[in-house]
C-alpha cells in the first residue's frame, strides 16, 4: 500500500477464521420511512472482510435507501450500525468517509475536468511543507495506486472525461484505495459496461477481496452475482428476507425469496372484454436501444411490460409515443400505419405516454392544477390560439373528479400536492386528450398504497370503457395483478410474451434475467 | 404561487412608492401626477424592451442582441425617412417591426435548428447587428435635421392627455398581458420554462416556441428602434450601446427568474419603472452617477435574493404538505 495520509484509519483486521470471521460492518434492525412510504423495516446486513456480499432485490426493495444510510446521506429512524464490533453512527457523508466507507455508483461521482491524480487525491492531497499541493508526490502516489490495482495503463495526468466508464470505475476504486477504504459499496457498477469491461471490473473486485476489503455488490444480474459474490442478502419490500452463502443456494431459491410476498394489496377484479387489435407494432428497431420489437395491443386490454431496469421498455414506449425516432419497423393504430414525429403527432393520433419520472417529465410544478391538466389539450380548449379558461376549467374538473383528486382548488399549484395526487393530475391530463391507447410507465412508482389502489382501480375502469393500456412496470405484483398479457423484455429485445393465466412471478424473473428454468 | 407573485409585485410597487416618497422629500414636485406621467413616458421604451426580453427569459433563454437590433432597425428607419420623407409613420413602424422580426428570427432559427445556446447566439448577433448598422450607414449619422417633422413628432403628439409613446407602451403591456394569460403560446412559453421535459411529453414543440419568443423579442427590438431614434433624434452606430444590460436588469428587478419559468408582465413593467425612476430622478436631486449605479446594482442583487428565497419557500411548502399527508 501507499503512504497513508490518514494514519488513524490503519486497518486492524480481525483474525481470519474462514467463514467464522467477524463482520467488518453490521447493520441491525434498521428502519427508515419517508412520508407515505416505508422504505426499510428492521433490516440487517453484515459485510465481511475479504468477501463480497451481493444485495439482491427488486426495484423499490430498499437497496438504494440502505446504501444512502451506509454512506451517511440518510439517517435511519431506528437500528444500529457497528464497525468492527464497535457501535457507531454515520451522521454525515463525511463521517462515513472517515470510517473508510466508499460507494462507487452506476454513474461515478467524480470530477470530469480534473486529472486522474486529482480525482484520486481530492480532499487529501499530499502537501509540501509550505502547505501547497505537492503535485509531484500526488502523481507518483496516484501511479502507485493504479499499479497495485493492475491499472497502470491509466495515465495519472489524463482528464477524467477522456476515460471510458470502466476506467472511471477504476479511478473511483483507486480513490477508495488511497483513502484506505475498508468497505466498498458497488451500486450496479456493471450497468453501463461492456462484457470486456465487466471482466476487468471483476478482476478488480478480486483484488479488493485479496486486500481484505469488505465489498457490497448490488446487481440485478444473476450470472454476475454468482460469479463474483460470496454471500447474499435478499431484500423485498423494504425487509430482509434471506441471507447466506451463495455456494449453498441455487438461483431459483433466490428468485423465490425475491418474489414471494404477503398480499398487502388487493387488485381490482375485472372481467376483461378483449376486442380486436388496436395497436400493432412490428419490427420496431432503434440503432442502439432496441431491436425487432413486435406486439399487439387489443381493445380493452392491459398489456404489461416487464423487464430489468435498462431492458429498453421505456425506450420502446417513447418511440411509439413519437418522442424518439426509430430506424425500422411499423406502428399501426386501428389498421392505419402511423409514423409519429413528435409527441403532438402521437397525441393527435390517440396514443399518449405517461412518463416514469413524475417530477421531471410529468407535472409542471409552478403551474396550477387546471393548467397542468389542460396542457396537452390546449389545441382543443383554445380557439385560434386564444385560451378559453371556462373550457379548461371544466375539462380539468371532470377528469380530476373522476380520479378523486384531493385538492382545495384547481388553481392550486401542483407542487403543493402529495406524490399520489400529483400522479392523479398527470393521469387526468393524459385522459383529457381522449386517447385510444394509454401507455403508463411505472404508474405507481414511489406513491403510497392508497394512491396505488386508486391508480389501479382507475386503470380497470379505463379498459372497461374500451381503452387499451400498456403498463410498463418493474413491480411483479402489479404486473401479475393487473395485466391480461405480459411482454418480457431483456437487453432491448422481447424475450417472451405470456398470457396471464396461471403465470407465476418466478417465470417472469427468470425470463427477464435470462436464467434457464 | 399566484399569491406569491402578487406578493412580489406588491413588494416591488411598495419599493417604488418608497423611492418616489424619498425623492419627493428632496424634490417636492416629483410625486405630482404630471411629473409621474412624464416618468412613465420616459420609461416607456425600457418597459417595452423588458417585456420582449421577459418572454425570452421565461423559456430559459436570453436575448443579448436586443439593443443592437434596436440600433440597426432605428438606423434603417431613420435612413428611409431621410431618403423618402413621404412614407407615412404607421407604415414606417410596420417596417421597423418587420426588420426587427427578421433579426429576431435569425436568432431564433440558430437557437432552434442548430441548437446553439441562446447566450452564445445572441452574443454573436449583438456584434453582428451593430456591425451591420455600420455597413448600412457607412458609419454616418442621421441627424435631427435630416428627419421629417412627422418622424420626430409622432410619438410626442398628445392623445387623451398622454403622449403617443405612453399609449404605445400601454398597448404593448396590454397585448403582452393578454398573450401571457389568454393564449396558447403564452401558456406554452410558461410551461417550457418551468419544465421543458414535461412540455415535450405534453406535445409542446419546445424548439418552435423558442423560435417564436425570439421573433417576439426581435419585433419589440425593432419597434423600440423607431421609438428610440425619434425620441433622441439621432441615429448612429453607438445608439443604445450596452443597453441590453439595462433591459435584463429591469427583468431581474421585476422578479423574472433567469432560470426561466417564473415571471409576469406586471413584474417586468415594474422592474423597468424602478430603473427608470432611478435613472431619471436621481440626477434631479443631485445624486452622483456613482450612487445611481450603486442603487441599481443593489436593487438587482436584492431582487435576486428575494427571488431565491421565494423559490426556497416553495420547496418547503411541498415538504410540509408531504409530512402532513
Amino acid at each position: 500500500m501507499l503512504d497513508n495520509p490518514h494514519p488513524a484509519h490503519v486497518v486492524h483486521d480481525p483474525p481470519h477464521k474462514g467463514e467464522g470471521k467477524a463482520p467488518r460492518l453490521t447493520l441491525s434492525g434498521i428502519s427508515k420511512s419517508f412520508p407515505g412510504v416505508r422504505a426499510l423495516y428492521n433490516v440487517s446486513l453484515s459485510l465481511y472482510p475479504g468477501q463480497v456480499t451481493a444485495l439482491i432485490g427488486e426495484n423499490g426493495a430498499g437497496k438504494s435507501t440502505l446504501v444512502k444510510i451506509m454512506t451517511g446521506i440518510y439517517q435511519p429512524d431506528a437500528g444500529e450500525i457497528s464497525i468492527d464490533g464497535q457501535a457507531t453512527s454515520l451522521p454525515s457523508a463525511h463521517a462515513a468517509f472517515g470510517h473508510g466507507i466508499t460507494a462507487i455508483h452506476q454513474e461515478t461521482v467524480l470530477f470530469d475536468d480534473l486529472s486522474v491524480a486529482e480525482n484520486i487525491f481530492l480532499g487529501h492531497a499530499p502537501r509540501t511543507r509550505f502547505g501547497t499541493i505537492d503535485w509531484r508526490t500526488m502523481r507518483k502516489n496516484a501511479r502507485e495506486v493504479l499499479e497495485t490495482m493492475r491499472a497502470g495503463h491509466i495515465d495519472a495526468d489524463a482528464r477524467l472525461k477522456d476515460l471510458g466508464i470502466a476506467n472511471k470505475h477504476l479511478v473511483a476504486v483507486a480513490r477508495a484505495m488511497s483513502i484506505d477504504s475498508r468497505i466498498v459499496i458497488m451500486d450496479e457498477p456493471t450497468a453501463a459496461l461492456s462484457m470486456k469491461e465487466i471482466e476487468e471490473l471483476f478482476l478488480l473486485i478480486e483484488f479488493l477481496k485479496s486486500e481484505g476489503k469488505a465489498v457490497l455488490f448490488i446487481s440485478h444480474k444473476f450470472d454476475e452475482i454468482y460469479r463474483i459474490a460470496d454471500r447474499y442478502t435478499v431484500f423485498r419490500d423494504g425487509e430482509m428476507v434471506g441471507e447466506g452463502l451463495l455456494k449453498d443456494t441455487g438461483q431459483n431459491e433466490i428468485v423465490r425469496m425475491m418474489v414471494g410476498r404477503n398480499v398487502d394489496h388487493i387488485f381490482p377484479q375485472r372481467e376483461p372484454k378483449i376486442g380486436a387489435p388496436v395497436l400493432s407494432v412490428s419490427g420496431l428497431s432503434h440503432p442502439t436501444e432496441f431491436d425487432d420489437i413486435g406486439f399487439e395491443l387489443r381493445k380493452g386490454e392491459i398489456l404489461g411490460f416487464y423487464g430489468l431496469v435498462g431492458a429498453g421498455r421505456s425506450e420502446v414506449m417513447q418511440a411509439i409515443a413519437g418522442i424518439t425516432r426509430t430506424s425500422r419497423g411499423t406502428i399501426s393504430l386501428d389498421g392505419q400505419t402511423i409514423a409519429p414525429k413528435s409527441a403532438a403527432d402521437a397525441i393527435e393520433a390517440g396514443i399518449v405516454y405517461v412518463p416514469e419520472e413524475r417530477g421531471k417529465q410529468g407535472v409542471v410544478i409552478g403551474l396550477p392544477i387546471f393548467q397542468n391538466v389542460s396542457l396537452p389539450s390546449l389545441a382543443r380548449t383554445s380557439k385560434s390560439g386564444v385560451l378559453r379558461l371556462a373550457e379548461e376549467f371544466s375539462l380539468a374538473r371532470s377528469y380530476t373528479e373522476r380520479l378523486d383528486l384531493r385538492a382545495s382548488s384547481l388553481s392550486q399549484d401542483v407542487g403543493t400536492l402529495s406524490g399520489g395526487n400529483q400522479q392523479k393530475v398527470v393521469i387526468a391530463k393524459w385522459l383529457a386528450t381522449t386517447p385510444k391507447v394509454i401507455i403508463l410507465d411505472e404508474p405507481t412508482k414511489g406513491i403510497d398504497i392508497g394512491s396505488k389502489a386508486a391508480v389501479h382501480g382507475f386503470m380497470a375502469e379505463l379498459v372497461a370503457q374500451g381503452l387499451s393500456v400498456i403498463m410498463v412496470s418493474s413491480e411483479l405484483p402489479e404486473i401479475l395483478g393487473m395485466s391480461d398479457r405480459v411482454v418480457v423484455m431483456r437487453e432491448g429485445r422481447i424475450a417472451a410474451t405470456y398470457d396471464n393465466k396461471g403465470l407465476d412471478a418466478e417465470t417472469l424473473v427468470r425470463t427477464a434475467a435470462g436464467i434457464a428454468a | 404561487m399566484k399569491n406569491f407573485l402578487k406578493y412580489r409585485e406588491t413588494w416591488l410597487l411598495a419599493g417604488i412608492a418608497v423611492l418616489i416618497g424619498l425623492i419627493s422629500t428632496r424634490f417636492p414636485g416629483f410625486a405630482d401626477p404630471a411629473n409621474l406621467r412624464q416618468v412613465f413616458n420616459d420609461t416607456s421604451i425600457l418597459m417595452i424592451l423588458a417585456l420582449g426580453q421577459m418572454v425570452v427569459i421565461l423559456t430559459r433563454s436570453i436575448d443579448l442582441s436586443m439593443a443592437s437590433n434596436l440600433c440597426f432597425t432605428g438606423m434603417v428607419v431613420a435612413m428611409l425617412n431621410a431618403a423618402h420623407p413621404a412614407i407615412p409613420i404607421p407604415l414606417l413602424i410596420v417596417i421597423a417591426l418587420l426588420v426587427g422580426l427578421v433579426l429576431g428570427a435569425i436568432n431564433g432559427f440558430l437557437v432552434w435548428r442548430l441548437n446553439i445556446p441562446s447566450i452564445v447566439v445572441t452574443l454573436g448577433t449583438l456584434t453582428i447587428y451593430r456591425g451591420a448598422t455600420f455597413v448600412v450607414s457607412g458609419g454616418a449619422w442621421v441627424n435631427a435635421d435630416q428627419m421629417s417633422p412627422d418622424f420626430i413628432n409622432f410619438q410626442r403628439a398628445a392623445f387623451l392627455g398622454l403622449p403617443v409613446l405612453s399609449w404605445i407602451a400601454l398597448l404593448v403591456i396590454a397585448l403582452f398581458f393578454l398573450a401571457m394569460t389568454r393564449t396558447q403560446i403564452g401558456r406554452s412559453i410558461h410551461a417550457i420554462g418551468v419544465n421543458p421535459t414535461a412540455s415535450v411529453y405534453a406535445g409542446i414543440d419546445v424548439g418552435r416556441t423558442k423560435f417564436i419568443v425570439f421573433c417576439i423579442s426581435g419585433m419589440i427590438g425593432g419597434l423600440a428602434g423607431y421609438l428610440w431614434i425619434s425620441r433622441y433624434v439621432i441615429a448612429s452606430v453607438e445608439v443604445a450601446n450596452g443597453y441590453e444590460l439595462n433591459i435584463i436588469a429591469a427583468c431581474v428587478i421585476g422578479g423574472i427568474s433567469i432560470a426561466g419559468g417564473i415571471g409576469s408582465v406586471g413584474g417586468a413593467v415594474l422592474g423597468a419603472l424602478f430603473l427608470g425612476i432611478i435613472s431619471n430622478a436621481l440626477p434631479v436631486i443631485n445624486i452622483s452617477p456613482f450612487w445611481q449605479m450603486a442603487i441599481s446594482g443593489s436593487a438587482i442583487i436584492l431582487a435576486v435574493v428575494l427571488n431565491a428565497r421565494g423559490e426556497r419557500r416553495q420547496g418547503r411548502i411541498i415538504l410540509r404538505k408531504a409530512e402532513a399527508a
